[in-house]
């Protein structure tokens, strides 16, 4: 698990910060420039002053990335439950229930099939506000099933994580599917599946500990935050100074821990030649 | 000086007067067996007494004795003749984790695991037994290497967590626990796990992936320290007891909700008060767990582990545990 804090790493912020007196205004959170919200959404939630990278919400990741109308959601009837019946500072349930209001979906993550330039893929999409986009056991459930779906129907597998990690508040039973995730990518992979892991805005903790790292090929969107341990954490540990853009996808991709760092404007474009390269490898002469 | 839990106070002073009247039938050389064996069942009772009452946070500090059996304790009685080995070939050798292959009742086998120190200069030079990636990067190597050799391998996990530093992030600490994660389900030699001590989250579970998961009784297993837990929601550590007993990490809770395989008994008191009887148990279980995978050939072996995993923790099995809890 993870948390965030001050520190060298970007910001966090929170859902976008509306305008109390005016919906229709957004405030950037790192520029402090007010932004059209009609035209932030036009340029993909991407602050056109800075370039600072709002979050995205699932459903909208899905239609920037996806042919329009292809994609078909698979497991809409997983629904998380109280296993453990945990209470912290308030209720596991008022938070499950809070993350259905906040996001339209029943749990952190859409999985689905669809289509990118008609190239069929196995995709899933993890919603940070959704209690912070980590994995519980829906979660996981849900990224085996689909790398199921995609090793039976010899589709690639796309993620796109954005996850603070584990799900505390599923204790033992959230760490599991750390191994979970991890077994059924192993099984699609070996079978020579092509399994594209996209790193968002933060994918840290017993996310990025598992599946978000198994990618054949993995990619993050410019300055997210990307690490096992909170920069918190670290801090307290080691009592020494963190680097400058520590932990960030910029800082990542310097240690060779990244393929690529792309925009988000650009993704589209790079996941239709990947799979381009791919089907064309693939196809017999 | 021993070691004293807060909540064997009764012990220590029922201890602290055996040893006094021991001292005094020597000195003045006068029989006081009959005292002393009264003495002795009694504090055998209370410790019956209070082994029988735990509380979850309790356990963790059992978990977390510093004389409980280290890894090398184990090494040491499982396999005397044994030979170690260095290095993730990459970087650098990580003594958080160690790794010994040695004779096991005629046939080699490959004992990994989180080397926690036995003192505090052992505890600085291994890291508390909290592995970097190139610790998890060794025994996967290792692991590979068990695979040459055609012995099984032991897996024991004991410690806080993998290490949260900055050279951990540099080198990729999500990585090489992940790929660890993925590459154990393909490790053709059977794999035992057993929990010693503390079972921290995703560093554990970096070396837990196997055929067979067992916990010593007084061992834990967490997503999370009940320290962190409480740190992360409350900023301070002191709702630690409680997130103790709401995360559900003990031996028996791991049991009820088919997560593991067994619960291996401590002796009276826990295992830092009698090493030898706890290693003997180990080496049964170990022997037993080679006599169970014998019969096996590689693909049952590899599918049953997925099967195994895929399968604990799912949402169905979830849902029905959850059903029938409440």
């Amino acid at each position: 698990m993870i948390s965030f804090s001050k520190g060298n790493t970007p910001k966090i912020v929170k859902p976008q910060e509306k305008n109390i007196e005016n919906p229709d205004w957004i405030k950037c959170p790192s520029c402090r420039s007010i932004q059209y919200a009609k035209q932030l959404e036009e340029n993909l939630s991407v602050c056109p002053k800075c370039n600072f990278y709002f979050k995205l919400s699932a459903s909208k990741r899905i239609e920037i990335l996806l042919d329009e109308n292809t994609f078909e959601e698979t497991d809409t009837d997983l629904s998380s439950f109280d296993i453990l019946k945990f209470s912290d500072t308030k209720p596991y349930t008022q938070r499950l229930e809070e993350g259905i209001q906040k996001t339209n979906h029943l749990e952190a993550i859409i999985t689905g099939l669809g289509n990118i330039e008609n190239t069929r893929v196995a995709i899933g999409v993890m919603d940070f506000d959704f209690v912070g986009g980590s994995m519980g056991i829906v979660v996981g459930e849900k990224i085996v099933r689909l790398a199921d779906k995609a090793r039976l129907n010899h589709t690639p597998l796309i993620l796109v994580s954005s996850s603070g990690g584990a799900r505390m508040q599923e204790g033992i039973f959230s760490l599991m599917q750390m191994a979970r995730t991890s077994a059924a990518i192993g099984k699609f992979q070996e079978q020579g599946g092509l399994y594209i892991s996209i790193l968002t805005n933060p994918t840290t903790g017993g996310v990025s500990a598992s599946f978000a790292f198994l990618g054949d090929i993995i990619i993050a969107e410019p300055s997210s935050v990307i690490g096992f341990a909170g920069a918190r954490i670290i801090e307290q540990t080691t009592k020494q100074k963190l680097p400058a853009g520590f932990q960030t996808a910029e800082f990542l991709l310097d240690h060779g821990q990244l393929d690529k760092i792309v925009e988000r404007k650009n993704m589209r474009k790079l996941l239709t030649r990947l799979l381009q390269f791919y089907s064309k490898g693939k196809t017999k002469a | 000086m021993k070691n004293y839990l807060p909540f064997e106070k009764p012990v220590s002073e029922l201890e602290k007067k055996i040893e006094e009247l021991e001292q005094e039938s020597v000195s003045k050389q006068i029989d006081l067996s009959s005292s002393l064996e009264g003495l002795k069942q009694e504090l055998s009772e209370e410790i019956k007494l209070i082994y029988s009452h735990l509380t979850s946070w309790e356990t963790v500090l059992i978990a977390r004795h510093p004389e409980r059996p280290k890894l090398i304790d184990y090494i040491r009685y499982l396999i005397p003749d044994y030979v170690y080995f260095c290095g993730d070939r990459h970087y650098m050798d990580d003594n958080a984790i160690f790794s010994a292959i040695g004779t096991f009742q005629g046939k080699p086998i490959m004992v990994i695991g989180h080397n926690k120190g036995k003192d505090t200069k052992e505890n600085i030079l291994n890291n508390f037994g909290m592995a970097n990636p190139e610790g998890y990067r060794k025994a996967i190597r290792l692991m590979r290497l068990a695979e040459k050799f055609n012995c099984p391998v032991v897996l024991m996990v004991d410690t806080q967590g993998a290490y949260p530093g900055i050279a951990a992030e540099e080198h990729g600490q999500s990585e090489a626990i992940a790929y660890n994660l993925r590459e154990m389900f393909r490790i053709q030699v059977p794999i035992l796990v057993i929990v010693t001590g503390e079972g921290g989250s995703g560093g554990a579970l970096g070396i837990g992936i196997g055929d067979k998961i067992l916990m010593l009784e007084y061992a834990i297993y967490s997503v999370i320290s009940p320290e962190s837990c409480s740190n992360i929601l409350y900023r301070d550590t002191s709702r630690a007891s409680q997130f103790a007993e709401k995360l559900h990490i003990t031996s028996k809770d791991l049991m009820q909700f088919g997560l593991i395989d067994g619960i291996l008994p401590e002796p009276l008191g826990g295992a830092h008060r009698d090493h030898k009887t706890m290693l003997e148990t180990v080496k049964k279980e170990i022997q037993y767990f080679l006599d169970e995978q014998t019969p096996l050939n590689k693909k049952t072996r590899l599918d049953r582990r997925m099967e195994k995993f895929l399968k604990m923790a799912s949402y169905e099995t979830s849902l029905n545990l959850y059903q029938s809890s409440s």
